[in-house]
């Protein structure tokens, strides 16, 4: 039977299926209600482990990080400056091939502060050794969870996961969602087994220097498992299909692609609206379809590629920007189709910063423009009288 | 002979402070411990793959987030029932400990963890090359705290660390020095058996930073005791319950004249009105710490 959670609730309860021993966070805009549900969770008894109530997110990660190490499955949340708090020790736990687990609750980054929803501090953290899957709803963000720790846990991968959600769009909506039966959940993730951990019967050193003759090797060898871990995201996917039967099952989701002249590419909650968009176009009879990331790190070159094969016009919408430089997904996607002998037509549009709202009106501005001229890559719906005119 | 839990081969230098207060902590503690260890030269001299010291399970992160590292071991080992299997340690220098790592630090300690947290109080950021730290003392020279036309080095005595942690109201807080390693080694197993957080602070003179002979290491370490610049003793439950005692105390000059760090207080001109400051430094702890031995009284053993 489905529930009429808020998507905080729903991942709270997802990450109580998932059986952490260590949970650890510091509390931030709209991150908020997950962790405040699973402080309910364990002061109810209904989920047994330690709550710790950290004095930072720096902290919050580096607990995780200890209890990791020490053979614990682990759960952390943030967004936002939490996030950015964090990053050295991301950095840290991917490098020491840990396999936490955390939420990134996607918010615009300061300054000007913004409590609202854009994907700019997930997309900091791209480089940092993590899996990086985005959630297009509530529903999805739950699965991702789940699949998330058979990623990390995975013995091929040992390396973390985060998932990431549209705040508010994504956290504090009520959706129907399906709730987790514990006999599938202990089935599809059974308890984590620990290759190696600090424990005085086997003594191991943990987070040595590493010489110039020694770093890059490091450094590669996570690069190269996260390529690997293309073929693990996809084969947990379709097991996950097989024990709840649902999910799409791959790094990237198509939807109207077959005959499709024009694509939107995008990651997250904007899919829905796309969606909503594509329908109305289709049933005028113009060729459009969205191809939807799911896994951003590892970024899915060839999967995209192959998905956008023939289409001759592809919009890039991201929540994000590298300032100086401009879109990032962007570039990423234009790199895949580099050195084919007949490249589409690819331009970035920035939406959604810090919360602005995304109506459909726009979308199909882009699509218009774009599918019949040449449709400027930029910021979209810049307002000119706050900027003094032009 | 009980092995060594940090072992020989290491690359601290000739008369290290910190790499003997590390053996003497690690043996007095025993082998069922985890370690968690922040960056700094310990970390450095102990960790280059793929060769270990640490007979121990230890883990080095980051240089500020030592205290929460360690925080989660605990709570990894409590959760799954492994509590009995090791008590854990946080340990760090003084930069590590006293500055960028208080925050998490504290958080610890409030939280109320059962962590024994050791600082090794070398009086500056050695690993970086000599910089200031919060517990580098008055008038030091360092890397960015030169002396000069307008300067005598650090502008400011040491943070009183010690004191910090007894605000926490934490059980067991205690200063020694490697000048006695029987005095650390009690310390440790005192600190180890009680249930809860816990903070030693042990001196740990650095030849190369303090410009000083490392065959004087031991020397200078005694004499900063014995001229009341660095009081050694415990506090339990935020009371100071021992000192150590003297029938009489040695004008901080004998400790001063061995380190290159305060040369200046000797060779430039109003150099004695600065020693006088540090006099009174060392004056005052004697006062606190009661450090004159009374008739009757008797002098503790090393
Ligand atoms: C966030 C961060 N800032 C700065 C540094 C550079 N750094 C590494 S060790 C160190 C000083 C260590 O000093 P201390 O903690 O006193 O230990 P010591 O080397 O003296 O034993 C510094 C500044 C770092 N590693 N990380």
């Amino acid at each position: 039977m489905e529930k009429l959670w808020e998507g905080s609730r729903a991942i709270a309860e997802t990450i109580k299926m998932c059986r952490p021993k260590v949970i650890s966070a510091y509390p931030i805009t709209p991150q908020t209600h997950i962790v405040e549900s699973l402080s309910q969770l364990a002061a109810d008894g209904d989920l047994v482990a330690e709550f710790i109530n950290v004095e930072s997110e720096h902290s919050a990660a580096s607990v995780v990080l200890g209890a990791s190490a020490t053979g614990a499955r682990t759960y952390t949340a943030t967004t936002s400056q939490g996030l950015l708090l964090m990053l050295e020790v991301l950095y840290n736990i991917a490098g020491m091939r840990l396999p936490v687990v955390m939420t990134c609750a996607n918010r615009a980054v300061s300054a000007p502060l913004s409590i609202w929803n854009d994907q700019q501090d997930s997309f900091t953290a791209r480089d940092s050794g993590w899996i990086q899957l985005y959630a297009e709803d509530s529903q999805e963000a739950c699965d991702l969870h789940l699949m998330a720790y058979r990623i990390a846990e995975d013995k091929r991968i040992m390396l973390p996961v985060m998932v990431c959600l549209d705040g508010f769009f994504i956290s504090h909506t009520f959706e129907p969602v399906e709730p987790f039966e514990e006999e599938n959940v202990k089935q599809f993730l059974p308890d984590y087994q620990p290759l190696h951990y600090l424990t005085p019967k086997n003594p191991l050193t943990f987070g040595s220097f590493a010489e110039p003759d020694k770093y890059t090797e490091a450094r590669y060898i996570i690069h190269r498992t996260l390529e690997e871990s293309k073929m693990v995201i996809r084969e947990t996917a379709e097991d996950f299909k097989k024990v709840f039967g649902r999910g799409g099952g791959d790094l990237v989701e198509d939807y109207f692609l077959e005959d499709a002249d024009f694509a939107f590419v995008a990651m997250g909650s904007i899919i829905g609206s796309l969606k909503d968009l594509v329908d109305k176009l289709r049933e005028k009879g113009e060729k459009v379809g969205i191809l939807k990331i799911i896994s951003f790190r590892p970024f899915p070159g060839k999967e995209i590629t192959t998905a956008l094969e023939g289409i001759e016009k592809i919009a890039v919408l991201e929540k994000a920007v590298s300032l100086g430089s401009g879109g990032i997904l962007v570039k990423e996607v234009k790199e895949s189709f580099y050195g084919r002998k007949k490249t589409p037509q690819i331009n970035g549009f920035i939406v959604g910063l810090g919360g602005r709202d995304i109506p459909q009106d726009s979308l199909e501005n882009i699509y218009r423009e774009f599918h019949q001229g040449s449709g400027d890559a930029s910021f979209v719906d810049l307002n000119y009288e706050l900027l003094g005119g032009k | 002979m009980k092995k060594n839990l940090l072992a020989p081969g290491h690359s601290a230098c000739a008369g290290c402070g910190e790499s003997l207060a590390i053996r003497l902590v690690l043996n007095a503690a025993g082998e069922n411990i985890i370690v968690a260890n922040a960056t700094g030269c310990s970390e450095i001299f102990t960790s280059n793959y793929p060769l270990s010291a640490w007979e121990v399970p230890w883990i080095h992160s980051l240089f500020e987030n030592t205290a929460a590292v360690a925080s989660g071991i605990e709570a990894a080992l409590k959760v799954s029932g492994r509590k009995s299997e090791a008590k854990v340690i946080a340990q760090g220098g003084d930069g590590g400990m006293a500055d960028i790592g208080l925050q998490a630090l504290s958080g610890m300690w409030e939280r109320w963890h059962d962590v024994l947290s050791v600082c090794y109080d070398n009086e500056g950021y050695m690993n970086t090359g000599i910089q200031r730290s919060g517990l580098t003392p008055l008038d030091t020279k360092t890397t960015t705290t030169p002396p000069g036309k307008f300067s005598w080095g650090n502008y400011r005595p040491k943070k009183n660390l010690p004191l910090i942690a007894a605000a926490h109201g934490i059980p067991y807080v205690a200063v020694t020095t490697v000048a006695y390693p029987r005095d650390i080694e009690e310390k440790v197993q005192k600190a180890i058996k009680i249930e809860g957080p816990k903070y030693i602070q042990i001196y740990s003179p650095c030849p190369l930073g303090w410009r000083s002979e490392p065959s004087q290491t031991i020397e200078i370490a005694r004499l900063a005791v014995e001229t009341g610049i660095y009081p050694v003793y415990e506090m339990i439950n935020g009371k100071i319950t021992s000192a150590k005692k003297f029938s009489k105390l040695k004008p901080v000059e004998e400790f001063l004249k061995l380190q290159g760090r305060f040369s200046h207080l000797f060779t430039k001109e109003g150099g004695d009105e600065e020693i006088k400051k540090i006099q009174k430094i060392a004056d005052d702890n004697i006062n606190q710490f009661d450090m004159i031995l009374k008739d009757g009284e008797e002098l503790q053993k090393e």
